[in-house]
């Protein structure tokens, strides 16, 4: 009897002791596996929407591929408010070092999260405030709109171009006057015609507007919205040509009739910002690219481009990294007649936000 | 110039206005049988997520309208469950609905987003299309647009001039006196919402494989509480719904028109143009001179004794 007690007591003491190595060794080897860093990334909508989104998801996807070590918390559909701000808390208990709250719409939330959680660092795109732990990251994106007008104002052969726009925000407006104002120095006859449907996603209205242009003899079409695919697509199918916006691989949709898109290429500026997290070299600042920048592209062209203007758009690149070239150099004036920039004067480009009139010859209204 | 506007004109409200009449007609179906509907935007999206799932899994289309139509169908049974046999309100148990459908369609959704469909084919009419003027506007479209108005005319035979459809709005005008007369409340109220839920998820599948020909989030935006609005508007008439969806849908279209020939008006106005004209019509029209509205609509029935 005693001998049998004391058996189970071996036994359950053997057992013990596996348990115990094996939780050493568990947790021993978690702590090797642990990443160097984790980065959590919200998203506003799908990642798969060849514009917005999916810019943001392949710097993210880039970033891990130059580094390894990092993880990636990567959540979609967040809506903006108190939903983003539980996303992000969540991140940070699941050991978020670096969160990239992708979307304009999530400032307000993140600067909370920041403010109660100081040793985490967040990137923010677009914004306009920044924290001691919250920096903000965009680019300029005129000049680029401008070498898009250049391709498209070649391409045209009815001398009628199109812009599909959420709505008339300052910063859609000057896209759009900077890509009229690229056609106008290469074919002045020709007019850009803008229509807001009021949203940043219905692609059926998106659908009725890019038709609406296309039954006035438009042929070449832009899109600013937050996925470009509807437009693209419907132009294509009529034969018409198209340049988008945010994504580089949106070409697919119009093989035929794609000029060329403005495209956010994030991953390089991903990697810097994870680097600097990990070696403690991260600062707070309100990060401004350009064309000289590695995160804003100019997507390929398409076949219908003709081969002088792609030489010409290499030429005014140039132009504008070693400014040369201003995109709002004087006299401008707008679509009423009223002069906005004073001949030899240049619109500033810190003061795109307050850009409330589209240029001459766009035909819109802004207001 | 004025030809080629009203051409436009004319195409854009037939294509946004097809998505529209479909849902009314729905909706028209749910109400006739005394239940009010408000889920049926997320009966859309079903139908909506559906069609485009099937068509990139088959490269068929018209696989993805039956499988639209399905979907739409079974997700108003849902909604039935609720309604009629757990005797839940129906106004709550609409708006989860919808609720659930704008979740689930997203889910079933995320791996198709951004893929490629060449959706439904147009048909151009032999000759008919041909025609000047009138044959590209009439003529050259996607096969839902050509079955619309058949279908409005075949809901409304069904609901005025068949036994089935005089019961059914028997159930709809006093459940109580019908089941009186030997009908069953129950099961006509779950055939109607069979039937609602498919033309609800034609309606989806019409803005994701014809309209727009892409997949997103909640696309149909907004445009099933329209078609419960329609429905008021047409005064519970499947006829009427075709008025009030061109109506809708040419607004739409109109205001867009007017933008894409640079007519000076502010684009926030534009936007609020059919919402305007929509009250516009309403105010002239006026209420119903007649009572209109099916007598239980929006009541449950919980037997008779």
């Amino acid at each position: 009897m005693e001998k049998r007690k004391a058996n189970i007591r071996l036994t359950f003491l053997g057992v013990l002791a596996v348990f115990i190595l094996v939780a050493i060794f568990t947790l021993a080897g978690i702590a090797a596996a642990q990443p160097k860093l984790k980065v959590g990334i919200l998203h506003i909508g799908s990642v798969a929407d060849a514009g917005y989104n999916q810019a943001h998801a392949e710097g993210v996807q880039i970033m891990k591929k130059n580094l390894p070590g990092v993880e990636v918390i990567e959540v979609e559909n967040v809506p903006e408010g108190a939903d983003a701000e539980r996303v992000m808390e969540n991140m940070i208990k699941q050991g978020a070092k670096l969160i990239i709250p992708a979307s304009f719409g999530y400032l307000d939330p993140a600067l909370k999260v920041a403010k109660k959680y100081p040793d985490v660092k967040f990137e923010h795109p677009g914004g306009y405030k920044l924290a001691p732990n919250l920096g903000t990251y965009w680019a300029s994106t005129p000049e680029a709109f401008y070498l898009m007008g250049i391709a498209a104002g070649k391409t045209t052969k009815t001398n009628k171009l199109g812009y599909v726009v959420a709505l008339p925000i300052s910063f859609f407006l000057a896209n759009v006057n900077a890509f009229h104002l690229g056609v106008q120095s290469v074919n002045p006859k020709a007019e850009t015609r803008v229509v807001f449907t009021g949203t940043f996603l219905d692609p059926g209205k998106e659908a009725t507007a890019t038709n609406a242009l296309l039954d006035q003899g438009i042929d070449a079409i832009g899109v600013i919205v937050d996925s470009p695919i509807t437009v693209v697509q419907a132009a294509e199918k009529r034969g018409a040509y198209s340049v988008g916006y945010h994504y580089i691989g949106a070409q697919k949709f119009a093989p035929k009739g794609w000029i060329s898109g403005v495209a956010f290429t994030w991953g390089e500026l991903y990697t810097r910002f994870a680097k600097q997290v990990m070696d403690g070299t991260w600062k707070s600042e309100s990060l401004l690219g350009d064309l000289s920048s590695d995160y804003l592209a100019i997507a390929p062209f398409g076949p219908a481009v003709p081969p002088e203007a792609i030489g010409l758009i290499k030429t005014r690149k140039q132009e504008f990294t070693s400014g040369k070239l201003n995109v709002f150099q004087g006299p401008i004036k707008d679509n009423k007649g009223v002069e906005r920039v004073k001949s030899g004067e240049v619109f500033p480009m810190t003061n795109l936000g307050k850009m409330d009139w589209l240029v001459e010859g766009v035909m819109g209204q802004a207001k | 110039m004025l030809g080629s506007f009203l051409e436009g004109l004319l195409s854009g409200s037939i294509l946004a206005g097809t998505p529209l009449l479909y849902a009314t007609l729905g909706e028209v179906m749910d109400e006739r049988a005394g239940i009010v509907n408000l889920g049926l935007e997320g009966v859309m999206l079903m139908g909506a997520v559906a069609g485009f799932t099937t068509t990139v899994r088959t490269g068929n289309a018209v696989a993805g309208v039956f499988a639209a139509a399905l979907a739409g169908a079974l997700f108003n049974l849902i909604f039935g469950f609720l309604v009629i046999s757990r005797q839940a309100n129906q106004l709550a148990s609409g708006l989860a609905l919808m609720f659930c459908g704008v979740g689930l369609s997203a889910l079933v959704g995320a791996s198709s987003i951004g893929s490629r469909i060449k959706g439904l084919d147009e048909i151009a009419i032999p000759l008919l299309s041909d025609l000047p003027l009138v044959g590209p506007i009439l003529f050259r479209y996607d096969i839902l647009v050509y079955l619309a108005i058949p279908i409005s005319i075949l809901v409304w035979w069904t609901l005025f001039y068949t036994r089935w459809g005089l019961s059914l709005r028997a159930v709809g005008e006093n459940p109580i006196a019908a089941f009186a007369a030997g009908k069953n409340p129950y099961r006509l109220q779950y055939q109607a919402l069979f039937i609602a839920g498919i033309l609800g998820g034609i309606a989806g599948a019409h803005l994701s494989l014809a309209l727009a020909k892409t997949w997103a989030e909640w696309m149909t935006a907004g445009r099933g509480f329209v078609a419960v609005a329609l429905v008021i508007f047409s005064k519970w008439h499947p006829l009427r719904a075709i008025a009030g969806a061109l109506l809708f849908g040419g607004a739409i279209s109109l205001q867009l028109q007017m933008q894409a020939r640079g007519v000076p008006v502010s684009p926030f106005l534009l936007d609020m143009l059919p919402y305007l004209l929509s009250l516009a019509v309403l105010a002239i029209w006026g209420g119903a001179r007649r009572h209109s509205a099916p007598g239980s609509l929006g009541r449950v029935f919980r037997g008779t004794e």
